[in-house]
């Protein structure tokens, strides 16, 4: 008899765990539902406009025909802009919270202003570098003061994400490096590093690929309207994609909508590859891992 | 009979965290024997070891007095070359770590960051190391395997082998076959054996018998102090001091 009713209970306590997990199945899926619906509306509506002449060619006509190879080589030039001076500092500033910071009030306020950067909103980036670079240090509007930009916007991310991917490499490794007669910096040189840089990459890819997407910090720092030639210095304005999409999109009159369709394809197209690139660095590093 | 190698004097240790790990310990190493630190864990043995080879200045401690003379020289100095003292009192721990790198590179490891560049001296001096710790026939088709790819007892001779690269003059290995079996623990105990005439052993087993069967010397540690030191041969036959007579006949530990 007791034995039946606890046979009972089990079986009401499995419906009811089946229950819970058939919604959070349906739940997560939902969460999916938008970015499925985003990429699969772009593409639908973008793919027919990508030739090889549309990327390849300058925009005519008010840019209501042409191609968009200005804003493509511009956001090109600022990512990569971005990353030589994001890159390098943002992981230098990692090792050293990582590594070397001592544990007292100077390094707390160093991490509290790291927070504080990663959450002001990008237009005010896009102020401060007006000021700071544009005006200040008279970079004008430049391929170069955009990119200064929008280092100090990716370094939260890179400082973060390098800090954390040093601090997931075992303690045990620093000591034997250490017994073995290694000294800190060579020990995080010849093994610390290169076992978090998987990780460090991962941080770098993620914030270059958040630059390569933002229109704030560019709008007063080193974007363009339209550009009849290539920049061809680092002093030049550009042209960029996600400035270029907001352009077209909004202060052109008699625009296509393939080519604006076609522009945040190609958009979408060159942050989703960054995005993917990171995913299948992390894969691959977790599989390859040694520890 | 055998010269003191390290002379450790009113060393004590503490940590941040309070706890006192060692208090006013008085001890000579002697050269060319195997010296082995006992007693139960949280005894002192392994911060004793970490102080000789100053990898507690990894750690958080509070404070340290007293002195650890090695050759005649305070390696307590705040002076002392860290890195070239390491070079010489070389040091296996507990569970073989290998570094995420290959056979071969662990074992140049030490000699690399020693400034030690030349391919053809790294390759003797490897091959010398792992034939010294009797791994030379089990890996040498495979040097550029993963150092984790072998077994645990073969690891564990890796980072032996890792340590006698850099030709040092004290060995320190901290219950180092606490993760092997019966026949690998053998062999690292009569390779230890073969190389105490030119090697300084000190050594924290993991247990009694492993203490009793390798000692030279001994010293019974107990919740930082050091209690009695004596002669292998007598020490564990016939201890002076009533608490080490309790841990050697198993009534603790």
């Amino acid at each position: 008899m007791s034995n039946q009713s606890s046979h009972t209970a089990t079986q009401v306590r499995k419906a009811k765990d089946g229950i819970g997990y058939t919604l959070i199945h349906i739940i997560s899926f939902f969460t999916l539902l938008p970015v499925l619906g985003i990429i699969f509306y772009i593409v639908a509506n973008g793919a027919p406009t990508i030739t090889w002449d549309f990327l390849t060619s300058m925009p005519t006509d008010g840019m209501r025909a042409g191609g968009i190879l200005p804003a493509i080589v511009g956001t090109l030039y600022l990512t990569i802009g971005t990353a030589v001076f994001s890159v390098p500092l943002g992981v230098a500033a990692g090792i050293y919270l990582a590594e070397y910071a001592p544990q007292n009030i100077w390094t707390r306020f160093i991490r509290i202003a790291i927070i504080s950067l990663a959450g002001i909103p990008s237009v005010v980036y896009g102020l401060f570098g007006l000021g700071m670079f544009v005006l200040f240090l008279k970079l004008g509007n430049s391929i170069l003061a955009a990119s200064l930009t929008l280092s100090i916007m990716t370094l939260p991310t890179i400082i973060s994400t390098t800090e954390e991917a040093l601090r997931v490499v075992p303690e045990r490794f620093r000591v034997v490096c250490a017994s073995l007669g290694a000294s800190k910096w060579q020990g995080i040189r010849k093994i610390i590093l290169p076992e978090a840089m998987p990780g460090i990459l991962t941080g770098v890819i993620l914030g270059l690929e958040r630059a390569a997407g933002e229109t704030a910090p560019i709008l007063f720092t080193g974007a363009t309207f339209f550009l009849p030639h290539l920049p061809s210095s680092p002093l030049d304005a550009t042209m960029a994609l996600p400035y270029h999409i907001f352009v077209i999109s909004t202060q052109v009159p008699g625009m296509p909508l393939q080519i604006q369709f076609g522009s945040v394809l190609v958009l979408l197209v060159f942050v989703l590859v960054m995005n993917l690139s990171a995913t299948t660095i992390r894969t691959r590093a977790r599989r390859n891992r040694q520890w | 009979m055998s010269n003191s190698k390290i002379s450790i004097r009113n060393y004590s240790l503490r940590y941040s965290d309070g706890v006192q790990a060692l208090k006013n310990v008085s001890l000579e190493i002697h050269a060319n024997a195997i010296n082995v630190l006992f007693g139960p864990s949280g005894g002192g043995k392994s911060s004793l070891l970490r102080s000789i080879n100053r990898l507690i200045d990894l750690a958080d401690v509070d404070e340290t007095s007293g002195q650890i003379l090695f050759n005649g020289v305070n390696i307590l100095d705040k002076e002392m070359p860290v890195s070239q003292l390491r070079r010489k009192i070389g040091m296996v721990f507990s569970r073989p770590i290998p570094l995420p790198k290959s056979i071969f590179e662990n074992v140049a490891f030490g000699l690399r960051v020693a400034g030690e560049n030349d391919p053809a001296v790294l390759h003797s001096k490897v091959e010398e190391a792992l034939k010294q710790a009797y791994l030379w026939e089990e890996v040498y088709d495979r040097l550029d395997d993963p150092g984790i790819s072998i077994s645990g007892g073969q690891q564990q001779r890796l980072c032996l082998a890792r340590v006698l690269a850099l030709e040092p003059e004290v060995i320190m290995l901290d219950e180092p076959t606490s993760a092997l079996d019966p026949v690998t623990t053998a062999r690292i105990e009569s390779f230890l054996q073969e190389i105490k005439d030119r090697i300084t052993v000190i050594i924290a087993p993991h247990n009694m018998s492993q203490s009793a069967r390798v000692a030279d010397y001994a010293t019974f540690f107990l919740q930082g102090e050091l209690i009695e030191v004596g002669a292998g041969s007598k020490l564990f036959v016939n201890p002076q001091d009533q608490r080490t007579q309790d841990y050697v006949e198993g009534r603790f530990g």
